[in-house]
């Protein structure tokens, strides 16, 4: 009776699903309490709770969610890179008679969180985050399209990276790889929590990515200033459309994969299983037509970034405009038509590989045009050698290499010997760290004092740019050698001892990251610590051609007192060549969104639906969707959605800015 | 600064949303009807008409409920419709291709059990 009584109360959660004997779990889970204990008593302490509510998780404001987006992402690559650092050590020692520290058990929870985290839960917040944050900004809007939907996107993404997180302390993440591959998540395979869990926490933060996307191309398409036409747009924008557009086209490919696969594993059907008419290649061909299109989402906008970097520390307007545009759009078309090569050994034929292998090889093409308009931009440019500048000259190193090797593996021979080797691995941590991250660095750098009114601290930046870079090389140029020789991914233990110095150094390399990463986060610290040193009260630092370098440091709640006219590309620029003044009176009211806590309710009632359907506590999971109906219908009925900002205050505030300035 | 129906789409009717509500309701109907009655004889032949008639049941749903056509903000629906239109296109004989290749390459499964 009891027993049965427990089974409706908490499906099957029990004590044993707590994992009390994995010492390594226990020693996380403390730190992790302590150090949320740490920071409630703190925010309680000096009673931030209602400015952090009211101020920043309710917000609707584009500048706010950015930063709150930016502060996951942070948050997660912690996270995230533990798990990199205990793979690396786990390999680095598990030879011959030695296994290790880890069971394998384990082992295959790390990289498959590894993986998952750091593209869904770092890479995908951090690119959103300044998308959200900039992009609004460089095209003269006052918000983005759906101010509310931002909010909600946002705090969807947070709901799914605590479902990632609630996996590691109560019950287990999936084993079966990055995009949760049957047959290893089928439930004959994997009866436990962890696919199950991967697949909610995924498909909520799926949502928010949607929605997000959703926002950002309406945003883009019609809340441009006026006179900025789809050519005049600065780079960074076109290359975030094309990101959005595409991540718009790809998403729903994946929830409907992931959908299918919680049929299987819920309801008994039968789409991936390898029986009863099943295929589970059916369900590698439908996730990789999301994962392509999904490396470009991620690294377009890095190329705008770079874009954007490369043109202002050159001094120059960047070389090839209207090409670079075009070489997005083209990327942005045939990243449709390569998600094949992931899976050219399945045996599709030769005829099939060809065409996916040949249309791979395609792709590099505009890519190419894109370096060599950053290196003509460049050429003959005033290069002042800034830390974002740093950054872009190690993109373009390391990410050709990356390229490089990304041909070679197009090359459907080639790849018959290289798939699922540690060479893959390294070729595309290559083009991630390498692209994505080095991007996502500089654009930070480089944004930093738009966001927050003073620079990062450049000794400290410095550290952190060679740890990532040195470390990257020496971490994976020794696993693309292993690699080459045939070595597997996804390995726990090696037998043949010959190759323990390669991952001996590999594990080198990655504590020289977690240098960078160390001297990063000093960083932060060290420029909060010293911020009137590092003050810009001009709101244009680094002497910046686009829209964002008009506004004050940060910008005011409404960005922009008037709307800009565009007459050119490099809108500022144009402004200050023309003898920019800035505006000195006529302030008028300032029509605004207001603040509404839906999206932080609906994300937490997201959030225990989630858990109950992984937990099969069927009670939980229908009370909390019928919540979440409830509370979508009831925020249908607030009407009081906007206000106005009045004139005295817009007065106020740029009468302050104009004092700062010195006008 | 966004008002949203400065387009002046066309908007719907209830006449507009009517038809489309009979057109869906026959085109759901008759898919049932072709499976429950098996008046078609062939499983291919139904299969296929069941295809054909969601097909049409999308273009339904496209008009009459998301009032798609030319004019329609400035051109951008209908753009979007047809970037829509590629890609699921791509998706769907893509993957087709892929899986047909893949099956005519494979040992027949039914032979192994």
């Amino acid at each position: 009776m009891t027993d049965h009584l427990l089974k409706i109360l908490f499906g099957r959660l029990s004590l044993e699903s707590f994992p009390v004997h994995e010492p390594i779990l226990l020693g996380t889970f403390a730190v992790v309490v302590l150090l949320g204990l740490g920071i409630v008593g703190a925010v309680t302490k000096y009673r931030l709770w209602g400015w952090l509510w009211r101020e920043w998780f309710t917000s609707v404001d584009h500048k706010k969610i950015g930063i709150m987006y930016m502060i996951l992402g942070i948050i997660m690559l912690l996270r995230g890179f533990a798990d990199a650092v205990m793979m690396r050590l786990q390999q680095a020692i598990a030879f011959g008679g030695s296994e290790g520290y880890l069971n394998a058990h384990h082992y295959d929870q790390i990289f498959t969180a590894h993986g998952t985290i750091m593209i869904f839960f770092v890479a995908i917040p951090l690119v959103v985050g300044l998308i959200n944050y900039i992009m609004p900004l460089q095209i003269g809007a006052r918000d983005v399209a759906f101010p509310y939907l931002n909010n909600l996107s946002f705090w969807l993404t947070v709901a799914g990276a605590l479902l990632v997180m609630v996996s590691l302390f109560v019950g287990e993440f999936s084993r079966a790889g990055w995009l949760n591959y049957v047959p290893v998540a089928n439930l004959q395979n994997s009866p436990d929590t962890g696919p199950d869990y991967y697949l909610w926490a995924l498909q909520i933060a799926g949502v928010g990515t949607t929605l997000s996307a959703i926002n950002m191309v309406t945003t883009i398409i019609k809340m441009r200033a006026p006179g900025m036409t789809m050519m005049k747009m600065p780079v960074f924008c076109w290359t975030a459309l094309c990101s959005n557009v595409l991540a718009v086209a790809i998403f729903p490919i994946l929830t409907a994969a992931f959908a299918l696969l919680m049929l299987d594993r819920y309801v008994g059907t039968n789409f991936f299983t390898n029986d009863l008419g099943g295929n589970p290649m059916m369900y590698w061909n439908l996730v990789w037509i999301w994962g392509h299109p999904e490396v470009y989402v991620l690294v377009l906008p890095v190329f705008g970034i770079f874009s954007e970097i490369t043109s202002t520390f050159s001094g120059k307007r960047l070389f090839g405009y209207s090409s670079m545009v075009y070489a997005t759009v083209v990327i942005t078309i045939l990243s449709f038509l390569v998600w094949l090569h992931h899976f050219f050994t399945m045996g599709s034929g030769a005829s099939v590989n060809s065409f996916f292998g040949i249309a791979t090889m395609v792709i590099s093409i505009p890519t190419g045009a894109k370096i060599f308009n950053w290196l003509f931009t460049m050429y003959r440019g005033q290069i002042r050698f800034e830390l974002p500048m740093m950054w872009v000259v190690a993109f373009l190193l390391t990410f050709t290499v990356g390229g490089m090797t990304g041909v070679l593996l197009a090359v459907p021979p080639a790849d018959f010997v290289l798939h699922n080797s540690l060479f893959l691995v390294a070729h595309f941590h290559n083009v991630i760290i390498g692209g994505v991250v080095f991007g996502l660095f500089a654009g930070m750098t480089y944004w930093f004092p738009k966001a927050f009114g003073f620079r990062l601290d450049p000794f400290w930046g410095k550290v952190s740019f060679w740890g990532w870079v040195v470390g990257y090389w020496v971490a994976w140029t020794p696993i693309y050698i292993v690699g080459l020789m045939g070595t597997t991914r996804r390995v726990r233990h090696f037998d043949d001892p010959s190759l323990q110095p390669f991952f001996i150094v590999a594990m080198i390399g990655v504590l020289i990251i977690a240098i960078g990463i160390a001297a990063f986060l000093i960083q932060i610290a060290v420029s909060i610590r010293n911020r009137e040193a590092l003050r810009d009260t001009t709101g244009d630092p680094w002497h910046g051609r686009t829209l964002e370098w008009a506004t004050s440091s940060p910008p005011p709640a409404y960005n922009f007192a008037f709307t800009p006219v565009i007459h050119d590309l490099d809108a500022w620029y144009d402004m200050k060549a023309r003898g920019h003044e800035h505006p000195a009176g006529g302030w008028r009211p300032i029509h605004m969104p207001r603040n509404t806590g839906a999206g932080v309710i609906l994300s937490g009632l997201a959030l225990a639906l989630g858990f109950a359907m992984v937990w099969y506590i069927w009670w939980l999971a229908a009370v909390s969707f019928a919540g979440m109906i409830v509370v979508i219908i009831g925020h249908s009925f607030n009407y009081d959605r906007d206000y106005h900002i009045p004139s005295e205050e817009v007065a106020a505030t740029e009468r302050a800015r104009l004092a700062a300035v010195g006008a | 600064m966004s008002d949203g129906h400065s387009g002046a789409a066309p908007h719907a009717s209830r006449k507009g949303y009517l038809i489309g509500f009979a057109l869906s309701v026959v085109l759901t109907a008759v898919p049932f009807w072709l499976v429950m009655t098996g008046v078609l004889g062939s499983v291919q032949g139904t299969a296929a008409a069941i295809v054909a008639l969601a097909f049409v049941q999308i273009m339904v749903h496209t008009l009459f409920f998301l009032h798609v056509n030319a004019k329609s903000e400035g051109g951008w629906v209908l753009l979007t419709l047809i970037f829509t239109a590629v890609i699921v296109a791509i998706v769907v004989s893509g993957s087709l291709w892929i899986m047909y290749h893949l099956n005519s390459n494979m040992m027949p499964m039914t032979d192994m059990q």
